[in-house]
């Protein structure tokens, strides 16, 4: 379950309702990689981010059709049940949510201890421990791990956050926008953060900031929006050098050259 | 304290604002100048009382402080003055009858609590068998039983119907049938929230005689029923808002963690909306346990502990300060009552029954108040650390 899986994306809709919000995604994220989206504000980005692993659905009336293929599986088959799409594929909010009630260690340890399945206090404290080194977090947090999760800065909770997602082992880490309500310091622990993490998952970070796309990512797609009430569209994607120095589309290049945004 | 401003025509705009403020305390002395003046014209059209003169002094101060503040700090701060005067005195207005009713209760509910005899706590520890007459003795035991019986089966069918009625509204009523559903039931709710209470006593009462063949019949269980329809509305309002309190982020994150909707709520929601869920619960009960109406109807009143809920009558506290009442002051034909039970000899005293009413209103409060307590005790404990 830990091997990370390509993303096959095939002739993806996605609605809102009677409202088509997105239009027409064809795209492929490798496996081991960063794949940085990026785009104006209202595009659909977060919508596409948040169907690969079916949240979007949380939403009432919201819908999409059209393949999403992680490993070959189809995560849209009427068969699969979302709940077990979403243990595969992690999600790391724009806006940092442990949870108030829980301790850091519980916070760590939600996607076991939520989900009623039992481990035994030893591996939950080697598992605690791998999870928040894996997100940076462990020196600054090992003599507090009982202390009360909302007792940490912004940042910290942000790569709380982060340890939570990677501690059920998923294949896919989604990024919606993590940086975008920390500081510059904060920023970059967590922009080196995602370097480590590539090792081992697949991660797609969508992101407002183009700088971070080009710092942190390996390919990056450009999406975007005809007007307000058009849908959305992935206009291109490519590897990140090419897309900001040599993009095929004139729509790709006005935005990185701030011709609009 | 500044010496008295020369008289100048210069506009108050020119003086640095803080040189003009007063000491509060000078509004004492025109409050002090009120009072006597209203106690004055209240004499000349002898119609003077305590409360008359209160009334009047206030209002004569706030007109003196006013005008005082005016000459002295200038229109702005008089206008401050004139509202920070009305804001109190609206609180203590209305602090009054609140404070009033506590003494009145402690003062005389006490006084024969501590006074009973033959031990200090018997008022709360014997019932009323065989007491009659003017007997000073007998105690609210088996009121208290079945006051708190009767509440906790309400409580019992309420608090699971409401919660889950809300969590129905709050989590799943999002869209399609469900949607209207939820709406019907928002419906349904506001409506029963508006239920005198004897006409919820006579829907307990008409429910369950229709299965019975004795129409005579009282139970314990029948006055929980028609206490619940008064809680359920309570306990659905305060629920859902509490529910709602939750920031969508916290599902969502559980989402993420590939959590399955229904622990979400009970390990996510629930758990993080318990502070304020057990505070509208414990308002729910102490809104219904001092019910009279529904339980006059459907359980009656005896003078002895009755444990059954599902047999018989029971007494409750509210129903037995208002049967007390009622009983007014008895006849002492002499000096002593007998207990026709156990031959106990008791004092007669005319005023015995009113007294036993003020002592059940006193424990009434008493165990509302320990409700009130338990469940900021409750919430304290349950409520997110924010603590480093």
């Amino acid at each position: 379950m830990a091997a990370p899986q390509p993303i096959n994306v095939e002739d993806l809709d996605i609605y809102y309702g009677d409202f088509l919000a997105v239009e027409g995604v064809d795209v492929q994220i490798r496996p081991r990689s960063v794949t940085a989206l990026i785009g104006p504000s209202g595009c659909g980005k977060s919508t596409f981010l948040r169907t690969l692993n079916r949240m979007h659905e949380v939403i009432p009336g919201a819908y999409a059709k059209g393949k999403v293929e992680i490993n070959g599986e189809d995560i849209y088959d009427s068969r699969i049940d979302p709940v077990n799409v979403r243990r595969r594929v992690g999600m790391v909010f724009q806006k940092a949510n442990p949870f108030p009630t829980m301790s850091i260690r519980d916070n760590v340890l939600a996607g076991v201890k939520l989900n009623n399945r039992r481990i035994s206090k030893s591996s939950a404290d080697e598992l605690v421990e791998r999870a928040l080194k894996g997100a940076n977090l462990w020196n600054e947090v090992k003599d507090r791990l009982d202390k009360p999760g909302m007792g940490l800065s912004g940042g910290q909770q942000q790569r709380l956050c982060i340890a939570r997602t990677i501690a059920v082992k998923p294949e896919v880490v989604l990024m919606d926008e993590p940086c975008s309500a920390l500081d510059p310091i904060s920023t970059l622990a967590i922009e080196d953060l995602i370097h480590e993490l590539k090792e081992d998952y697949t991660i797609v970070i969508v992101t407002h900031n183009m700088q971070q796309a080009s710092r942190v990512s390996d390919r990056t797609g450009f999406f975007n929006i005809a007007g307000t009430g058009k849908p959305g569209h992935l206009i291109e994607i490519d590897d990140t050098d090419t897309i900001f120095t040599n993009p095929s589309n004139k729509q790709t290049e006005d935005y990185i050259s701030g011709r609009f945004g | 304290m500044s010496t008295p401003t020369s008289v100048q025509t210069r506009p108050s705009v020119h003086r640095p604002r803080d040189e003009r403020r007063l000491p509060w305390y000078h509004l004492v002395f025109t409050g002090l100048a009120g009072l006597l003046v209203a106690i004055a014209v209240l004499a000349i059209f002898d119609t003077l009382s305590i409360a008359s003169a209160i009334l009047l002094g206030f209002v004569f101060h706030l007109l003196f402080g006013w005008g005082y503040s005016l000459l002295r700090e200038g229109p702005r701060w008089a206008t401050d003055r004139l509202m920070t005067l009305l804001v109190i005195g609206a609180f203590a207005i209305s602090m009054f009858p609140l404070l009033s009713l506590l003494w009145s209760v402690i003062a005389r509910g006490m006084t024969r609590v501590l006074a009973a005899k033959p031990t200090t706590l018997s008022f709360w520890t014997e019932d009323m068998s065989g007491i009659i007459g003017g007997a000073d003795a007998g105690g609210v035991f088996h009121a208290i039983v079945g006051t708190l019986l009767i509440t906790l089966w309400a409580s019992i069918i309420s608090i699971p119907v409401g919660l889950f009625t809300a969590i129905f509204l709050v989590e799943y009523a999002n869209q399609g049938w469900k949607r209207t559903l939820g709406r019907g039931v928002t419906f349904l709710v506001d409506v029963m929230t508006g239920i005198p209470s004897i006409v919820a006593g006579l829907f307990g009462l008409a429910l369950f005689i229709a299965f019975m063949p004795d129409q005579s019949v009282r139970m314990g269980i029948m006055g929980a029923v028609a206490l619940s329809l008064l809680m359920i509305p309570t306990v659905v309002r305060n629920s859902e808002e509490m529910l709602r309190l939750v920031p969508m982020d916290l599902r969502e994150a559980a989402y993420a963690l590939g959590v399955p909707k229904w622990l979400t709520i009970v390990k996510v929601v629930l758990r993080t909306a318990i502070a304020g869920l057990t505070t509208g619960i414990t308002l729910a009960i102490a809104r219904v346990i001092g019910e009279t109406a529904p339980l006059l109807l459907t359980v009656g009143m005896v003078t002895a502990v009755n444990w059954n809920m599902f047999d018989g009558r029971m007494a409750t506290l509210p129903t037995f300060i208002n049967q007390q009442y009622r009983n007014g002051n008895a006849n002492c034909m002499s000096d002593t009552v007998t207990n026709p039970v156990n031959q106990e000899v008791y004092a007669c005293s005319i005023s015995t029954n009113i007294d036993r009413a003020w002592a059940a209103a006193f424990t009434l409060i008493v165990i509302v108040m320990i409700l009130n307590i338990v469940a900021r005790m409750i919430s304290h404990y349950f409520s997110p650390k924010l603590s480093r």
